[in-house]
């Protein structure tokens, strides 16, 4: 039995990988160097190349945009281990995902988990075509590590709800389609009195405007709702129960933001390092810089253990202790650290912003970015305060 | 291979916290500080011995259990959480895993058997300098009228002042290589100063002057003596790495129970946001200090190609996070914290000495450099 198992995965295996080497193209095999190089589908989604075009519509055509999900959901019905085998293969030849969707990443867990059938059927399977750019309505003026005290309110109109109010942070809000909220729906109480709503941003009502960043760029957008109709379907599991969802959701988001930095860049920085800074003696010439990366790939490399010793665990039935947050605190500050540290290795060239050496300021953008990272998705703070009194049990008196 | 403990390695983890929970508890390290520095307890290593602890690593081929590292680091793990004294490190973790990379099949069949019925003791005398170093630049084996003779000096040797046999480390002053010799510790020529170190355990600088020593008495053979004494250190280095382990977690426990207890200003320190935002830090520190001795403990198993490195990462995570963790346990507990009453201060003082043995982090992260040609 164990056996024919074995074997089947093996199959799986070639196939799949005969299948990506046949059906990817080159060039959608080279490391992305530009955010331009990810397709994130939706009404207003275009296609950077033509090579990018081909590869989504094949793995589209393979339903494997999700390949975990269900058929029924539109995904490809592969079981954990195929699914293994798929990225294994996918990581091996370098191919990049044919879309990027928060949709994937954060909201469809969500409503696999809370949703009603009908919900599913219908949104899942939008997703897996890259049909709706989904975006996340969540953070407002007054409510940022204080995520409860949010104010934006779904008053009940008969049929339909009508919402009024503002968020921030939305990512890419100005190229969504459809944006998941939580709206206040009872006010004498504070995390029970918040629903989980799904909003077309076509409605009328829905209007965003850009915050530029200290990078220059302007990756969130506020959005504002003005008297906006939406129907009583839209609601996500129970009325007044949107903060169970939040906070599952939330996890999800602090694995994918914990995640950060890990992309696009070729070579490590002690390769860079050596190239910028050269050799003395066989070993890199400023030891300070070398203690430095030496400390930080030893950080990285023993990050990525605990990752992976938290998903085997998991497969144990275990549970790591480890918790998200602890993932998104030490993983975005690596990430900080990294950039912190390219640009004592990259001495003047790092800050250059606008050249076309510096393709653009392409570090000094990426290290102001990083400052966002112990920001966004819960402060380096709400994490650690997180663990102290979930983890930790310390008191709050 | 995941990232877990096996059933079996669970079992004896726990049956090592019982039995140490009972034998060992904290109070006995106290007690034998104060009764003269005592370094060892024959009826804690009887039982020891007993439990098959000295039989962990040996193969079955000698009659040993052949349980492997993962196994043995559970219970350095759990004698780390209760600052543990004995032989383990000297005899079973450096000693054995050094013995079993020999080729010479004699010494291999008597050493195991006197190490596996606990009758003899056994330690690596190797460091020459006041800082690890995997190199010997002092002790040197010469050929003096037709007799074969070692001379030098090593320091910290680990249980010198208890061990029967010393497996010294030396150049080769014809053959330009290392030698790996067995000494008894009884020899002639052989001279001691035996030192208190800060966790009140007793290291030995020992003098070799015109030691005799026998063909046989060789470990090494055919220039593999770097190698294997490599290889050992290695093995050594994430063992400590899991008595370190153990060091933290208890520390950081003792804490985190401090801070749940003590009141000041009227409520319990522990709720306090500078204290927790200090403790879900090494709460972080921790988790990752689990993964890598994990990691490297099943590198030494499977004979994997990157132990050297993992060895490194492993001993250098490890020397930055215990030195975190006892000087924030200190600094919790308060003015009780730098008492000799309270019981925190044992583990800043113990890890100070196995942030050093072996190879500080300094030393380790210079390796993982060079490993990784930068």
């Amino acid at each position: 039995m164990e056996t024919q198992v074995k074997v089947d995965l093996t199959n799986f295996r070639l196939e799949t990988r005969k299948w990506l080497e046949e059906n990817c193209p080159i060039s959608m095999r080279e490391p992305i160097t530009d955010a331009k190089q990810l397709y994130w589908g939706g009404s207003k989604g275009k296609f950077s190349s033509e090579d990018q075009e081909i590869w989504f519509e094949r793995m589209l055509q393979k339903k494997w945009i999700v390949p975990y999900w269900e058929e029924k959901y539109g995904g490809g019905g592969l079981n954990p281990e195929q699914n293994n085998i798929l990225n294994q293969e996918m990581s091996r030849l370098g191919c990049r995902k044919p879309h990027i969707n928060f949709g994937i990443s954060m909201l469809g867990p969500a409503l696999l988990k809370f949703a009603s059938d009908e919900q599913k059927l219908h949104y899942l399977n939008q997703i897996c075509k890259g049909e709706v750019r989904w975006v996340q309505g969540y953070s407002e003026p007054n409510a940022g590590s204080d995520l409860a005290n949010l104010q934006t309110k779904a008053d009940d109109n008969g049929d339909h709800f009508l919402v009024t109010g503002s968020k921030v942070w939305t990512s890419y809000g100005d190229k969504g389609d459809y944006i998941f909220c939580l709206v206040r729906t009872d006010t004498s109480s504070k995390h029970t009195g918040i629903s989980f709503l799904l909003i077309d941003m076509n409605s009328e009502g829905v209007t965003t405007r850009p915050i530029k960043l200290i990078s220059g760029k302007s990756p969130f957008t506020e959005t504002f709702f003005d008297s906006v109709k939406v129907p009583k379907k839209n609601l996500v599991g129970t009325l007044n129960d949107g903060w169970t969802i939040a906070k599952y959701l939330l996890t999800h988001e602090r694995q994918m933001i914990g995640g950060i930095g890990e992309t696009d860049k070729k070579k490590s920085l002690s390769e860079i390092a050596i190239d910028v800074l050269g050799k003395n003696e066989g070993i890199l010439s400023d030891t300070s810089i070398r203690s430095k990366i030496s400390n930080l790939e030893m950080n990285e490399k023993i990050f990525d253990l605990t990752i992976q010793r938290a998903l085997d665990e998991h497969k144990a039935g275990n549970n790591s202790g480890a918790a998200s947050s602890f993932f998104k605190y030490y993983g975005t500050e690596l990430s900080i650290q990294k950039e912190e540290l390219r640009l004592e290795v990259n001495g003047f060239n790092s800050t250059e912003w606008t050249s076309e050496e510096s393709r653009n300021g392409l570090e000094a953008r990426y290290f102001c970015r990083s400052k966002g990272h112990s920001i966004e998705g819960g402060t380096h703070e709400v994490q650690l305060n997180i663990i102290a009194k979930r983890i930790l049990g310390l008191p709050t008196k | 291979m995941a990232l877990v403990i096996n059933e079996e390695q669970q079992m004896l983890k726990s049956s090592t916290k019982e039995f140490l929970d009972l034998k060992s508890p904290l109070s006995l390290v106290r007690e034998m500080r104060d009764n003269n520095y005592n370094q060892f307890s024959s009826e804690l290593w009887t039982e020891m011995v007993e439990m098959g602890w000295t039989a962990l690593t040996i193969p079955e081929k000698y009659n040993g259990l052949n349980f492997g590292y993962v196994g043995l680091g559970q219970v350095l793990e759990e004698m780390g959480r209760k600052l543990t004294v004995s032989p383990i490190i000297s005899t079973v973790l450096t000693s054995t895993s050094l013995i079993s990379l020999s080729k010479n099949e004699v010494l291999k069949n008597m050493l195991f058997q006197e190490i596996m019925n606990g009758n003899k003791l056994c330690t690596l005398a190797h460091e020459e300098g006041s800082h690890h170093s995997p190199n010997i630049e002092i002790s040197i084996v010469s050929k003096k009228d037709d007799v074969l003779v070692l001379n030098g000096k090593k320091r910290f040797v680990i249980d010198g002042s208890i061990s029967d046999y010393f497996i010294v480390s030396a150049n080769h002053e014809s053959e330009k290589n290392v030698d790996l010799i067995l000494v008894d510790s009884k020899s002639e020529g052989i001279s001691f100063n035996n030192k208190v170190h800060m966790d009140s355990r007793i290291y030995s600088d020992i003098s070799f002057d015109n030691v005799k020593i026998e063909k046989d008495n060789f470990l090494s053979s055919n220039g593999d003596g770097f190698e294997i004494l490599e290889k050992t250190l290695d093995i050594a280095r994430i063992g400590l790495a899991a008595e370190m382990l153990g060091n933290v977690q208890q520390a950081f426990e003792m804490t985190m129970q401090y801070l749940k207890e003590r009141e000041q200003f009227g409520v319990k320190i522990g709720s306090f946001q500078s204290l927790q935002h200090r403790s879900a830090l090494m709460f972080g520190e921790i988790e990752l200090c689990k993964s890598i001795v994990l990691k490297a403990l099943q590198a030494i198993d499977s004979d994997d190609e990157k132990l050297p490195e993992l060895a490194s990462l492993a001993k250098a995570k490890l020397g930055q996070v215990s030195k975190l963790v006892t000087n924030e346990a200190v600094q919790m507990h308060g003015g009780i914290g730098v008492t000799d009453d309270a019981d925190i201060g044992f583990f800043l003082k113990r890890t100070r000495v196995t942030q050093r043995t072996f190879g500080d982090s300094n030393f380790h992260l210079d390796r993982v450099a060079k490993i990784n040609k930068y």
